[in-house]
């Protein structure tokens, strides 16, 4: 099925024409969709790209399980053509603000809740196509599940924040969306709840979320109507409004309010790891793999023990209101020597959103 | 076009002496075994593709990482070309050695070094094979799940290289889901930790980039894998059809009933009746096609699934469906499927696997086409399918000995998988490219794009000298390649230079 609709705009070629203009002039772009994650990375300094002209779902068969989409097609507009059709995103993408396009889903490469169950932005990405510093669009991967030929550059797009190229267009991977669905809320201690997690991590529950907040265990579970209620049944615990994901993962919820000074640092750290003692508070989302910290400590110290735990620190706190100067944790040298090499290569004149992950990239 | 390097296509090499080379490594890695008499040369000139040989220069055996680290410098100071090489069951030449190279070895690193249940990891040395790591997480009731079929044999670091699949993919995923960290080697021989223990790493995703990248762009060193809770139960059902058509349209419906199942293949005639002779596996040999749809979970859901799967099934059209009773029997079923392929070899003395992609809604249109060239070439062809994620397998029945029948295989071969690209599909969807499909890749890519491929190599290893001639074909290549196959008298690449 091919849909049409009023937004449909392929604005392609002005795309082009705009990078091969910056590519003549060398002059730096600063790559916008919604404008929805501008806090998420370094301060970009450059002409202004804009990718929301450029919209559309260009193709969607469900029964293929395989969306193909421009990126300045609203995520709302996306998510709800694929909800009349009982289907989703597996991956979960916060929004942060109705603007919140699809192109910007990918070049952030941020999950929600169902992240640890279902897979994460990467995962879901089958193709895409990008515009190269020469002002060309071309096609990587492709509207298959399985594709091997060449080297995964759709994959690469994800999470690079458009350093690499201006994205134009993504097919993605959908899913199913769960017959039956019930979230429940279970008073207990983080470390209690942490082991459960663990434990129940080796047995095929149908959790698909959990987070430690307030004192309290919140799981989402998900799946066919009979395993849901029997797994209900089997915790028990109190009812829980299923908009309690949504407020997590749009960060709504009272913790991540702007009353609160303190930067908000986010800690992804491996599925076992016990709680971190760093001054603050702290939010547990994906098991405890994902945390949200509210902390005045230094960016070294939070950093430190997310490394020591075999994590990272990301801060979600711009500069300019107090947050790191580097949002990303720097690299190891050699990481990052191969990091410039490839941006070499792909941006020589370093047009595509120069500096926004690390000032050398 | 010959299959095996050319330099004139490929690019020159860079022509070292053999004794020198030889005499340089041997002083530098004085522990490491090292072979190059043409004797023990011998077993390693082929990998699963075992039409295309090549002898190396030199085989390396590292057993140490320092010997790899020293190797890949050594080779990189000398500018010897490196092939790295795993198990050596890959299906598409990607570890042909090269006269000028040395091929290193990584099967003697095949420990498990961690396996921790509670953060659901296995951390494992690049020999290791794939079956071991699920038979080592099995007592915590936890496995690996991307299932190769060559799984018994094939080691982790190769599944890595080439993004191996298996018939669990719809559902779990390829080796790029699953695997959480690799620590590789470049070929300047430093050391790089890509991706973490985490669900995520600051930077570019390089562990994607990497999977797949076919031993292109580093040498995998070490591997860290997810484990997931091994699935409460599962459950088969066996559907046959009397037209294959209407096989492949019950796929859709059960996709459309809002059920990803854990398996689902589809067989045709030929490959059933090669699978009944060769297992007994109870396969209906009058069906057209026989779809086998797993089912696995949670107990209460896979049963609600199974009755809403046999409804999609009969509403299709299915003439028999048959459910596996126990383990014994769905273990019977998928012996048919997972031993489809020796079973196709036993009807023909050489067999010449293939592995496009397509979207499932040009199945019909595909397999007519595939039948058309059947006919026409006189080669008879299987075919098995991996139908719930659009992967064919066609198997060509040829005899090598008849002289120009692997040659005519081989173009029979390249003209489906032209026609899988045609149909908005891909030369490949868990093979690789390796050697073998060099001259697909044309197809599939525009040279803007082989381009910006030879670009990502670029940043990794500037003198191409790991695995060179694999993956990604040169342009002049693709120019000549697309010589042959002009269409529309339009000639492709018209700005390239012919050779």
């Amino acid at each position: 099925m091919t849909v049409t609709q009023q937004n449909d705009q392929d604005m392609a070629e002005a795309l082009c024409e705009r990078v091969r203009q910056a590519h003549r002039d060398k002059t730096p772009l600063k790559i916008v969709g919604g404008d929805t994650k501008a806090f998420y990375g370094r301060r970009v300094e450059g002409e202004t790209l804009s990718t929301l002209a450029h919209r559309g779902i260009r193709h969607y068969d469900p029964v293929e399980l395989i969306v193909s989409v421009r990126a300045g097609t609203p995520l709302m507009e996306l998510e709800a053509a694929l909800d009349a059709e009982g289907q989703m995103l597996g991956c979960e993408p916060p929004h942060f603000g109705e603007a919140a396009t699809v192109g910007g889903m990918i070049a952030t490469g941020l999950s929600g809740p169902r992240r640890p169950w279902a897979g994460a932005v990467r995962d879901f990405v089958l193709g895409s196509k990008v515009i190269t510093f020469e002002g060309k669009e071309l096609r990587f991967g492709g509207e298959v599940m399985k594709n091997v030929a060449g080297y995964d550059l759709s994959r690469l797009m994800v999470g690079a924040q458009g350093t690499l190229g201006v994205l134009t267009e993504v097919s993605l991977k959908v899913l199913p969306k769960p017959g039956a669905h019930h979230s429940l809320r279970l008073e207990m201690p983080l470390q209690e709840a942490l082991d459960k997690l663990a434990e129940w991590g080796r047995q095929p529950l149908p959790v698909t979320a959990a987070a430690w907040y307030d004192g309290a265990l919140h799981l989402r579970l998900e799946g066919g109507p009979s395993s849901v209620a029997a797994t209900r049944e089997h915790l028990g615990g109190d009812d829980l409004d299923n908009g309690f994901w949504i407020d997590l993962r749009e960060q709504r919820l009272a913790f991540f309010s702007s009353d609160d000074t303190r930067p908000l640092w986010r800690l992804s750290l491996p599925n076992h790891i016990p709680e971190l003692k760093i001054e603050g508070d702290t939010v547990y989302d994906w098991a405890g793999a994902q945390r949200w910290l509210r902390s005045e400590a230094s960016a070294d110290t939070i950093r430190d023990a997310a490394i020591r735990a075999g994590g990272h620190a990301t801060c979600y706190t711009p500069y300019e209101e107090g947050g790191c100067i580097e949002p990303f944790t720097p690299l190891a040298p050699v990481v990052a020597k191969y990091h410039r090499n490839l941006k070499a290569e792909l941006d020589p004149h370093g047009i595509f959103n120069p500096g926004r992950l690390y000032a050398e990239l | 076009m010959n299959i095996l390097y050319d330099a004139q296509l490929d690019g020159e090499l860079p022509d070292n002496d053999k004794q020198q080379v030889l005499a340089t490594l041997s002083q530098a890695l004085p522990d490491m075994t090292l072979l190059h008499r043409e004797e023990d040369l011998r077993p390693f000139e082929c990998d699963g593709l075992s039409a295309y040989r090549v002898l190396p220069m030199l085989v390396a055996l590292p057993h140490t990482l320092d010997q790899v680290e020293t190797l890949l410098k050594t080779c990189h100071s000398l500018g010897v070309p490196v092939v790295t090489r795993g198990a050596g069951t890959g299906l598409s030449g990607g570890a042909l050695p090269l006269e000028q190279g040395v091929l290193l070895v990584m099967s003697r690193f095949k420990q498990i070094l961690e396996l921790d249940p509670k953060a659901r990891i296995a951390r494992v040395q690049p020999g290791v094979r794939n079956l071991a790591i699920s038979e080592a997480a099995a007592p915590y009731g936890l496995y690996y799940a991307p299932d190769p079929s060559s799984q018994i044999a094939c080691s982790i670091g190769g599944n890595v290289a080439e993004n191996a699949g298996g018939v669990h993919c719809l559902k779990y995923g390829l080796t790029v889901h699953n695997v959480l960290e690799v620590e590789v080697i470049t070929i300047e021989g430093e050391r790089m930790t890509l991706g973490s223990e985490a669900f995520d790493s600051p930077g570019f995703d390089l562990l994607a980039l990497f999977t797949g990248s076919e031993g292109m762009l580093g040498v995998v060193t070490e591997v860290t894998v997810k484990l997931l809770p091994k699935p409460e139960t599962a459950k088969v059902l066996m559907a046959s059809f009397d037209d294959i058509e209407k096989a492949g349209k019950a796929v859709g419906d059960i996709i459309a009933a809002g059920i990803i199942p854990g398996g689902l293949e589809m067989m045709d005639k030929l490959a059933i009746q090669a699978a009944e002779d060769f297992v007994k596996a109870g396969y209906p040999v009058e069906a057209e096609a026989i779809l086998l749809c797993e089912l696995d979970g949670v107990e209460a859901d896979v049963d609600d699934d199974c009755a809403t799967v046999r409804g999609v099934l009969e509403a299709a059209g299915a003439t028999d469906i048959r459910q596996a009773h126990d383990d014994a029997e769905r273990a019977k079923f998928w012996a048919g499927r997972k031993n489809a392929f020796p079973a196709v070899g036993r009807m023909s003395p050489d067999y010449y696997c293939m592995d496009g992609t397509i979207p499932r809604r040009e199945l019909p249109h595909v397999l007519k086409g595939i039948a058309a060239l059947s006919e026409e070439s006189g080669l008879p062809v299987a075919n098995v399918f991996h139908a719930g994620d659009g992967n064919m397998h066609p198997l060509i029945l040829f005899d090598a000995n008849k002289p120009g029948e692997l040659e005519l295989a081989e173009e029979v071969g390249g003209k489906i998988l032209e026609l899988c690209v045609e149909a908005g599909g891909s030369i490949t969807g868990e093979h690789g490219v390796g050697r073998e499909k060099i001259n697909q890749m044309c197809a599939q890519f525009q040279p803007d794009e082989i381009t910006v491929f030879h670009a990502v190599k670029a940043a990794f290893d500037k003198h191409r000298l790991l695995n060179p001639g694999k993956n990604i074909p040169t342009l002049q290549r693709c120019a000549e390649f697309g010589a042959m196959h002009v269409h529309n008298n339009e000639l492709p690449f018209p700005e390239l230079p012919r050779f």
